[in-house]
């Protein structure tokens, strides 16, 4: 019986147990650093954990359907080159939307292979990450990308502009996190997303669109990754080829530190919002107390499986694995 | 159907297509490539793949376990700067040529050593290896960094750096190594006892449980081995550069997934062998020369890989159809 | 052998729980050297169950297990096998990309040094099991690449690895063919007359008494008494498996049906079902009676829009339909409560009221948003009406009770109001005091006028609630027969595809 009670209330307990890790973190930073708990500190890092926050939210949608998105990475080098390369050439009024076109076709053909062809995720964004990087290489032959005139373009607003004193991309990822959760809460597709990730079968067996919705998933991390690259472009107001390598793996670090199960069914957005603030703030807090910037690593390596190890026990009732 | 799998030949193809993918780009590019086939090409091929295919080897062991690495280009990146770094240890000074030794074997130590940090977590946690790896990518990378302090390491013994050219009759010895850890690791996994438990505990991890194979311990040292197969290829690429960076081995994880699940080892565990890997390493490796001597931008590599991968995938979802026995889910 | 007298293997008071379940009731049980003791019993009477604590594989609460007369604690299925105890599982547990010969020795193949497998020996002694067998095949051989029948022959030939003592057989013949059975049976007799106790579970009559030599029946958990086979006949099995409470339970036939709601003809998918053709009417239950693997649960699949028929019609009140996925079923008003309650039916880390809501979740909206109270609406009805009990909406399913597990399975489907239900294995792993519920309930809804198909293994479940009974052999329809004009015999008779030649 005590078994069924830590069953049912495990998980609640482990959610709970991030965010006081979260909290923890918080005062040990602020009691070490004077300057930790400062405005300007914390919009700063704020600002900048929006790129592996506004990325975190579409794969978070990705995971709860019992997928994963890889491709993520290559595809923000790919948005981001593009938007940056055709802002001087067509206009940031065009560049944008043909950026956001191109990348949802790219988030589309993931959606194909997935949810219709029902190919496994993880290879077949693993290959798109490699087809995409490939793609900004030869797009931009090789070269870094740049906006000549940084000053007097409205397409600054998204990564340096601001509203009532706030970051513009602050506002984004957090307009953009609300937006998403009420989604996954409050809305028919959310529930779908979330029946589809627990139990494939079953949704098929309630007459839930399987593949319709797998597909939806991919096309909205494939949005969310073009908004980051808004916030990039516009902050860097230039970009390198391969500025994205590396963000698929730090992304879903957040979103498993968020709480979001791999294997589908259970996850939230406020949460992976959390996971990505707690490594943002980590990071920031490391550095404020004097620990070279690598160490944040080391602490993340601790925390995410700490984090999930917690929320494993407690759903099978003991701490260490049964096997032999 | 039955004709084709009469001639022993055309079977063998049907079981390794990854094969008959290498038999026709090497065709291809020794009809269109001016340098490609030539003795010192193909070794130079052997050596250019021995890097992704060290980790592949283990990856492979991994895989078959139903568990993934991902960690693999962090382990190498750190055992590659302890490569370099020991040798000029004080207490080596002496040693002259001999520093060399320990440093090597504190190289490998320390693959073995993440390996087994892995794996005692998987086994004693029960989290899924791909989240386990995935945080020590990031952890290892960090050691990494702190080790080395952010700068690359020089090689100072020269005979260290040497080794990399060194010949065995008109062999690399970087061939040599890779062909012979191809041998064992392949003698491993089909002659041994724990070569064959590493297809029960991934095919059938009750029925192996239930045959009293210890489970945990045998995906531990798994994922030492992997460890240790990452460390060595990391010697290896230090050698070849003179230097261990600490961006060393970076997205060589997805790199030798690719390889491993090109060579047929399926994800979920069960299914694969060192045959089918050699054949992804060796694919990658002939693709990268041979586009490389025509001048094809390597951009090109990478769309042509992923598309590959996925076609694959594709191939062997289209063949393996009556899995579900025709209900539509 | 030592004097046959001493039973090999014991068991006595055997009790085992679940949370919300009694599995096991103070079972008692014996085998003697040398003799084919068969266990029988209906789905969930607690076989399997029973099977997997003398295995090692569940703990008793309760009761000891003697082998040779000695007891003994048996924590897992190494020390059973070490004990002389080998079970012969119903689902095969073979490792495909792996040789027979390693199969047959898994976890302890033979050695030479340096961790080498000696296969040298390993195939000597495995195709020397296999011969043993009679199997065809050699020990070489991937097992992925053998048949199921032979697959199962290497699962046996595992058992004769060991000098076992007992060997149980779970359900053996379920994939075999008539060849194949009688080279199984030759090998249980021959272990037999090597003095091997041999247990073996089955729910086939015929296969019983060509075997056995003492039948022991389970009914829910409890010891229903064993009989000598010799002094026997299958009615008094039956009784003992079925219960007095068989006659008392026959569904009384309704005089008044409604209009056609469901038509099949010649609805064929080969080859999981051939040519079938029947009706359903308003206010009507009709009990599809069958094996396991007869082609019932496919016939719902299809009807569902979860496979494509290859030929054949269906209308629904009349109009031919084509239906090509679960939404053009839902959309027509068929609804299906699957077979496998926590594979197909549930979501099980969702809360009750989303499971329930599912297939009409995008219509329950206010404005573009989810309207908690229309969904708050149905599931209180449902709880309501089928007496779900579960402390709040917000529970998640996979906590509940088998029972009330399915009760949400039927309850989603219910709130869709369909005009055709159909029901795949009502109350499988359910307890008694749900299944009995669950009979009711179908009653009732057929009372209110729903058409309903209901597909059952259990005899008595679809003598209880069906108005017409359809028994289905093969992929075919063997026969119909109305209620009142239904036995057993004739029932058995159809299903084990016996052409009866008089109405019974």
């Amino acid at each position: 019986m005590l078994i069924d009670r830590l069953k049912a209330g495990g998980p609640a307990i482990a959610k709970q147990g991030i965010l006081v890790a979260f909290i923890l973190f918080m005062i040990v930073f602020s009691v070490m650093s004077d300057r930790f708990m400062t405005t300007g500190n914390v919009m700063s890092v704020f600002r900048q954990a929006t790129i592996i926050g506004v990325i975190a939210l579409g794969v978070t949608i990705v995971v709860i359907g019992g997928n994963l998105d890889l491709s993520v990475g290559s595809m923000l080098s790919f948005a981001t080159v593009l938007v940056v390369d055709l802002h001087d050439k067509i206009g940031p009024e065009l560049a944008i939307p043909v950026m956001v076109l191109a990348t949802l076709c790219l988030g589309a053909i993931n959606g194909f292979l997935i949810g219709i062809l029902r190919l496994n995720s993880l290879i077949v964004t693993l290959g798109m990450l490699s087809v995409i990087q490939g793609l900004v290489l030869i797009y931009s032959g090789g070269q870094n990308v740049d906006i000549a005139n940084q000053t007097d373009t409205w397409f600054r607003f998204f990564g340096r502009g601001a509203i009532f004193g706030v970051a513009t991309p602050i506002i984004i990822f957090l307009g953009l996190a609300l937006v998403f959760h009420v989604i996954m809460t409050r809305m028919p597709f959310g529930r779908r997303v979330i029946a589809v990730g627990g139990n494939p079968t079953a949704s098929v067996f309630s007459g839930v669109p399987r593949s319709r919705v797998v597909f939806m998933t991919y096309l909205i991390s494939a949005l969310c990754v073009a908004v980051a690259a808004m916030i990039l472009g516009s902050r860097v107001m230039g970009s390198q080829n391969n500025v994205g390598q590396g963000y698929e793996l730090q992304v879903l670090a957040a979103v498993i530190l968020g709480g979001t199960s791999l294997l589908g069914g259970s996850g939230s957005i406020l949460r992976t919002v959390l996971g990505v603030l707690m490594l943002a703030f980590i990071q920031n807090g490391l550095i404020l107390m004097g620990q070279p910037y690598y160490t944040q690593w080391l602490v993340t390596w601790a925390v995410i499986i700490i984090a999930v190890w917690l929320d494993v026990a407690a759903k099978r009732g003991r701490l260490f694995s049964p096997i032999a | 159907m039955r004709a084709l799998s009469n001639n022993p030949i055309l079977y063998w193809l049907m079981r390794n297509p990854i094969w008959g993918f290498v038999i026709v780009v090497f065709i291809f590019f020794s009809l269109s490539a001016d340098h490609f086939f030539s003795g010192r090409n193909l070794t130079n091929i052997v050596v250019q793949t021995s890097t992704i295919g060290l980790i592949a080897l283990g990856m492979t062991l991994v895989m078959i376990n139903g568990n993934i690495d991902l960690s693999v280009g962090a382990t190498l990146a750190l055992a590659a700067a302890f490569a370099v770094d020991v040798q000029s240890w004080a207490m080596f000074a002496t040693w002259g040529n001999w520093q060399i030794l320990p440093a090597v074997c504190i190289a490998l130590l320390v693959g073995i050593l993440m390996g087994a940090i892995n794996g005692f977590i998987v086994w004693k946690t029960g989290v899924d290896a791909f989240i386990v790896t995935l945080g020590a990518m990031l952890g290892i990378r960090g050691l990494v960094f702190v080790y080395t302090g952010e700068s690359s390491f020089y090689a100072m013994n020269f005979a260290y750096s040497d080794f990399s050219s060194m010949t065995l009759g008109p062999f690399p010895v970087l061939a040599v190594i890779f062909v012979l850890a191809v041998l064992a690791v392949h003698w491993l996994l089909s002659r041994t006892v724990h070569g064959r438990n590493t297809y029960a505990v991934g095919g059938n991890r009750e029925a192996a449980v239930n045959a009293g194979i210890r489970v945990g311990p045998h995906m531990m040292i798994n994922f030492m081995l992997i460890g240790f197969l990452a460390a060595l290829s990391g010697v290896l690429l230090s050698t070849q550069m003179g230097a261990a960076t600490p961006n060393l081995g970076r997205d060589y994880e997805l790199w030798v997934i690719t390889a491993v699940v090109l060579g047929g080892t399926k994800l979920t565990g069960g299914k694969g062998d060192i045959i089918g890997t050699l054949g992804g390493v060796l694919a990658i490796g002939i693709l990268r020369n041979g586009m490389n001597l025509m001048q094809v931008p390597a951009f090109f590599v990478y769309v042509i890989l992923g598309s590959i991968l996925i076609a694959v995938l594709f191939l062997d979802k289209r063949f393996n159809r009556n899995a579900d026995g025709g209900l539509r889910l | 052998m030592t004097d046959t007298n001493t039973p090999a293997l014991q068991l006595q008071g055997i009790v085992k729980t679940f949370p919300g379940v009694r599995a096991l009731d103070g079972v008692d049980f014996d085998v003697r050297p040398g003799e084919v003791h068969a266990l029988l019993g209906e789905n969930g009477a607690g076989k399997s169950t029973l099977m997997k604590v003398l295995a090692g594989m569940y703990q008793p609460n309760e009761g000891r297990i003697l082998i040779g007369g000695q007891p003994v604690q048996i924590s897992n299925p190494i020390e059973a096998k070490a004990q002389g105890v080998v079970l012969i599982h119903q689902e095969l547990s073979l490792v495909p990309e792996m040789s027979a010969a390693e199969n047959i020795y898994l976890g302890e193949l033979p050695r030479k040094g340096m961790g080498r497998v000696n296969w040298k020996e390993l195939y000597a002694r495995s195709n020397a099991i296999l011969e043993r067998l009679k199997c065809r095949f050699r020990a070489e051989v991937t097992v992925a690449n053998l048949s199921i029948a032979n697959q199962q022959m290497v699962e046996i030939a595992r058992a004769l690895t060991v000098d076992a003592r007992v060997v149980v057989f779970d359900e053996p013949t379920a994939s075999l063919t008539d060849a194949e059975k009688v080279v199984l049976f030759d090998i249980i007799n021959d272990l037999k007359s090597q003095g091997v106790g041999i247990v073996y579970i089955s729910h086939r009559m015929d296969e019983i008494f060509t075997l056995s030599d003492r039948i022991t029946v389970l009914r829910d958990g409890q010891y229903r008494g064993t009989l000598t086979t010799a002094e026997t006949d299958e009615d008094a099995v039956t009784r003992l498996m079925i219960g007095r409470s068989l006659d008392l339970s026959r569904n009384e036939a309704a005089p008044d049906f409604g209009k056609t709601m469901l038509e099949v003809r010649n609805l064929s998918c080969a080859p999981l079902f051939e040519d079938v053709s029947f009706t359903v009417r308003e206010g009507e239950v009709v009990g599809f009676y069958g094996l396991v693997g007869a082609g019932r649960t496919e016939i719902a699949e299809t009807l569902f829009g979860l496979r494509t028929p290859d030929s054949g019609q269906v209308f629904i009140d009349g109009q031919e339909v084509t239906i090509a996925s679960a939404q053009d079923a839902i959309g027509l008003g068929i609804s299906l409560v699957p077979e496998n309650r926590k594979e197909q039916g549930l979501v099980l880390q969702m809360n009750c009221r989303d499971n329930m809501t599912l297939p009409q979740v995008h219509n329950l909206r206010a404005g573009p948003f989810l309207s908690n109270g229309a969904e708050l609406a149905i599931f209180d009805k449902y709880r309501d009406k089928l007496e779900i009990k579960t402390p709040s909406w917000k529970q998640t399913a996979g906590v509940l009770s088998g029972g009330n597990q399915q009760k949400i399975v039927i309850g989603k489907w219910l709130s869709m109001q369909p005009r055709v239900l159909i029901v795949d294995e009502p109350t499988r792993g359910i307890d008694v005091g749900s299944k009995s519920e669950i009979h009711q309930l179908l009653r009732d809804l057929a009372s209110q006028g729903y058409a309903v198909i209901v597909i059952s293994s259990e005899m008595p479940e679809v003598l209880r609630v069906s108005d017409r009974i359809v028994a289905m052999y093969h992929g075919r329809v063997m026969r119909e027969f109305e209620i009142d004009d239904v036995t057993e015999d004739s029932l058995v008779q159809a299903i084990s595809g016996i052409k009866a030649s008089e109405p019974a």
